[in-house]
């Protein structure tokens, strides 16, 4: 039991796999301007990402070794297909603003890299709670980008008004730095450089 | 015409960067350019996939995907979009281990100084957000090819210069805890503010 919660809990603060194993940044800048977005995303990930794990670790020993990239990469395009449909279906505003970042799940390293390191070698249950795992280290990053974007960005939080804006007779001036795309490159640098002051192990010595 | 994609050609490179303004291709970007010498060999790699991957994609968009694109079969009302992303990805490592293939047949010198950056082009962002994106904007196939070479030499020209920045870098007292990824977050940040300068130019 114990082994199976350190297997779900490491990739969240020790192992992030952006913060850490630098996989995924690509649509972690990108999607993150509303809050709403990033949820929707996260759970997108942590969806393919688990069941590719799942998939991946349950044929693992009948893949040959040469072909077996071209076998995950189709794997995981379908699931993101999937998850790309439902999305449609039942969120077709999200859909649109999340435009071209959910289809490029299928080129988000977490998944791949967690379908080459971990789940090749893992039994099934072990592998998906890797993905869950990393799906959340994965989200964990989001929603603090997310969060404080939209916040200092636009004053509100998944929609609603938190900080009244001047424009609407209150006191907050919104900062529009923070719903430019580069304020999420220095919110993660920030996110890291907290990360490594409260966990030194981290810190890369060149 | 040639204005229009010269226009696009310039626009693809500076103003829709694919790094800088999409954080396309992040992985490599940041993984790749801690030596300016990797990140010309990635930079030309992803260069030339890109272009080529592009027009092609783009007939089989139009010619097979789209809805009513079979009509040239006879086939009405064919509607395959849904297949969309797992061609485009299945064609991006089809056209990837081609290239490898060819380069190692007929360039060998190129083939080893790119090396290991081939093959890790297929998982790299960029590349199937262009094409993406190409859909989504319905490029011709003419534009579709300035906009491969185009965006393909944003994002090469990023990755040269996040290196250079790199490289000096080494030099810098930073802050224990931001050494390494921390660091070059924030350098690509201001990096991306430089960059939005661009986007006022009107073309």
């Amino acid at each position: 039991m114990k082994k199976f919660r350190s297997i779900l809990a490491t990739p969240i603060f020790n192992e992030n796999p952006i913060a850490f194993q630098i996989l995924g940044i690509c649509s972690a800048l990108a999607v993150t301007s509303k809050l709403e977005t990033s949820i929707v995303m996260s759970l997108a990930v942590i969806f393919v990402l688990s069941f590719s794990n799942l998939a991946v670790s349950l044929i693992r020993n009948h893949i040959p070794g040469s072909i077996r990239i071209i076998v995950e990469m189709t794997i995981i395009a379908s699931l993101v297909i999937i998850a790309d449909q439902i999305i449609k279906a039942f969120a077709y505003d999200i859909s649109k603003q999340l435009s071209v970042y959910v289809g490029l799940i299928i080129t988000n390293c977490i998944i791949m890299g967690r379908a080459e390191a971990y789940a090749l070698k893992n039994p099934p249950f072990q592998s998906f709670l890797d993905g869950i795992g990393n799906g959340l280290g994965y989200t964990l990053v989001l929603l603090v980008v997310g969060f404080f974007r939209e916040l200092i960005g636009s004053g509100k939080l998944l929609g609603y008004a938190v900080l009244p804006l001047n424009t609407e007779g209150g006191w907050y001036i919104p900062n529009g730095l923070f719903l430019l795309p580069p304020s999420a490159f220095f919110l993660i640098g920030l996110i890291i450089w907290v990360l490594r002051t409260w966990k030194p192990e981290q810190i890369e010595e060149d | 015409m040639l204005e229009h994609y010269l226009s696009l050609f310039i626009k693809s490179i500076f103003i829709e960067n694919m790094a800088l303004a999409f954080f396309l291709g992040m992985c490599t970007f940041l993984a790749v350019s801690k030596r300016v010498e990797t990140a010309v060999g990635l930079g030309i790699a992803v260069v030339v996939v890109q272009t080529i991957t592009m027009p092609v994609n783009n007939l089989i968009y139009n010619f097979v995907l789209k809805e009513n694109g079979l009509a040239w079969a006879g086939l009405k009302n064919v509607d395959l979009t849904f297949l969309g992303l797992i061609t485009y990805i299945g064609v991006i490592a089809a056209m990837v281990q081609i290239l490898e293939m060819t380069l190692d047949k007929f360039f060998p010198k190129l083939y080893h100084a790119l090396g290991i950056f081939l093959p890790l082009i297929t998982v790299n962002c960029a590349i199937l957000g262009g094409s993406l994106f190409m859909v989504e904007r319905n490029y011709t196939f003419n534009e579709s090819i300035v906009f491969g070479l185009g965006s393909g030499t944003g994002f090469a020209l990023a990755v040269i210069a996040l290196a250079g920045i790199r490289e000096k870098m080494k030099y810098s007292d930073v802050p224990r805890g931001l050494r390494g990824l921390g660091i070059t977050f924030i350098t690509v940040g201001l990096m991306a503010i430089a960059f939005m300068l661009f986007s006022g130019i009107q073309l």
